[in-house]
């Protein structure tokens, strides 16, 4: 398992008091979702379920973001940095300063070097380390995907495909939008799923999991590409766990679904919105009412509450 | 075609304004027969879908929509860089036959061009 690229991140993780923190999820006894303002349970059978928590794992929060697509100038959103930007001051403002946050992929337009700059330089305003998966707006470089690696390769394998632990917690973040195939949907590639075999093998079964990738690995809307073909090698090799989820980006709305101890959840994007699946003739950017676009953008935050099984998810948008 | 129409009108105007010895005829009657077939990039979908074309015909695709989009044969022979709105990439079916290709970044969008003699 190549945890490389992990250990350089913890170097920098500004570590806290995590008693304060338990405090505030002490008595917590749901796993909940804000989706639109409707709370709704999302693995509550999960939590139910976690019983005695692991010695090793401790509450930590951490936040999604998504779809930033800096770069994007056009009626949909005509300024997404300072709608990034605006993501970042909620982030700082939140009561609970996150350990870590997980960039789902899209952070870029058009995959241009000034654009994978600006992105990093709004999100270091945070102080906290970020971990990204590329989407496919960052994969359109005329060499397929150097351009992101260049920026956030270092220490991953094949495409940039990587795992960290964190506090008893195991994150994966894979790479689904690398040589796609026509006709098809997004691809993780056999190279991806071997690797992926081989860093799950050595895990205790009650090891809570955190997958996040860009483009869904529950097939969402197969017309317009948003799901994953071979998404089901890689959740099989998931199941055995108590507790996985997946998180991701692309579709620029909130989704959930819950398929026994694992659960999928889509987030907003920072930059615009896009059609519900089928309501448009095409995926492409929702152009709202000015008024209307923050209650569409939003980010998303991930309580790690306590043992095995309780991720708590809050989707908030901009409004 | 603007681009080749404007090629065409540049040599015809050269024909008729210098002595024609200095642009041989041959080049302009090169010039003049070349096809052009457009296809639009459009709400997620290359329209027409499949087209059929002689030898020697340039397609112009043309992106309308506000996410970029590429155009990349299946076998790979040929392939654009990601056009943003109102880019436009083209190509030049020399050889008959039938050429497959899709979108990279949305891959459910797909088309053909056939090329027959």
């Amino acid at each position: 398992m190549g945890h490389d690229h992990d250990h350089a991140h913890e170097r920098h993780l500004n570590r806290r008091s995590l008693l304060t923190r338990c405090a505030g999820w002490a008595g917590t006894a749901a796993v909940y979702s804000v989706a639109g303002g409707v709370v709704s349970s999302v693995s509550l059978d999960a939590a139910l379920a976690a019983g005695k928590p692991a010695a090793r794992t401790k509450p930590f929060t951490f936040v999604q973001i998504s779809d930033t697509h800096i770069g994007f100038d056009k009626a949909a959103n005509p300024n997404v940095h300072a709608t990034a930007v605006q993501a970042v001051e909620r982030i700082k403002a939140m009561p609970v300063k996150p350990d870590l946050i997980l960039h789902t992929g899209d952070i870029t337009h058009l995959s241009k070097d000034d654009q994978f700059d600006d992105a990093r330089q709004i999100l270091s305003g945070l102080d906290v380390p970020v971990f990204y998966v590329p989407g496919e707006h960052d994969f359109l470089d005329e060499g397929q995907g150097k351009t992101f690696l260049s920026h956030y390769g270092r220490g991953t394998h094949g495409l940039g495909w990587y795992s960290f632990d964190h506090d008893g917690v195991h994150f994966v973040a894979l790479n689904n939008v690398a040589a796609l195939k026509p006709g098809g949907m997004a691809h993780l590639g056999d190279d991806q799923i071997a690797w992926l075999k081989q860093d799950l093998a050595g895990l205790s079964s009650s090891a809570p999991i955190v997958v996040f990738a860009h483009i869904p690995l529950w097939t969402v809307y197969e017309a317009w590409g948003w799901g994953t073909d071979d998404a089901d090698q890689a959740l099989a090799l998931l199941r055995r766990f108590g507790s996985v989820t997946v998180l991701n980006g692309h579709i620029h709305q909130v989704l959930h679904k819950v398929e026994g101890n694992v659960s999928f959840h889509s987030a907003r994007s920072t930059a615009y919105p896009q059609p519900a699946p089928g309501a448009a003739p095409s995926p492409g950017p929702l152009t709202v009412p000015t008024e209307q676009l923050p209650s569409m953008l939003g980010i998303r935050t991930a309580n790690f509450v306590r043992g095995n099984g309780a991720i708590a998810l809050i989707d908030a948008n901009f409004a | 075609m603007p681009v080749l129409s404007h090629v065409g009108r540049v040599a015809l105007l050269a024909v008729f304004a210098v002595p024609a010895t200095l642009v041989p005829l041959q080049a302009v009657v090169a010039a003049a027969p070349a096809k052009v077939q457009k296809v639009a990039i459009d709400n997620f979908a290359f329209a027409p879908q499949v087209i059929v074309v002689a030898p020697g015909t340039t397609v112009i695709w043309t992106n309308a929509d506000e996410d970029p989009h590429t155009v990349t044969a299946t076998d790979k022979s040929f392939h654009s860089a990601a056009m943003d709105t109102n880019e436009s990439y083209s190509f030049t079916f020399a050889r008959p036959g039938e050429y497959a290709y899709f979108c990279s970044l949305h891959p459910h969008m797909t088309g053909k061009v056939i090329v027959k003699g």
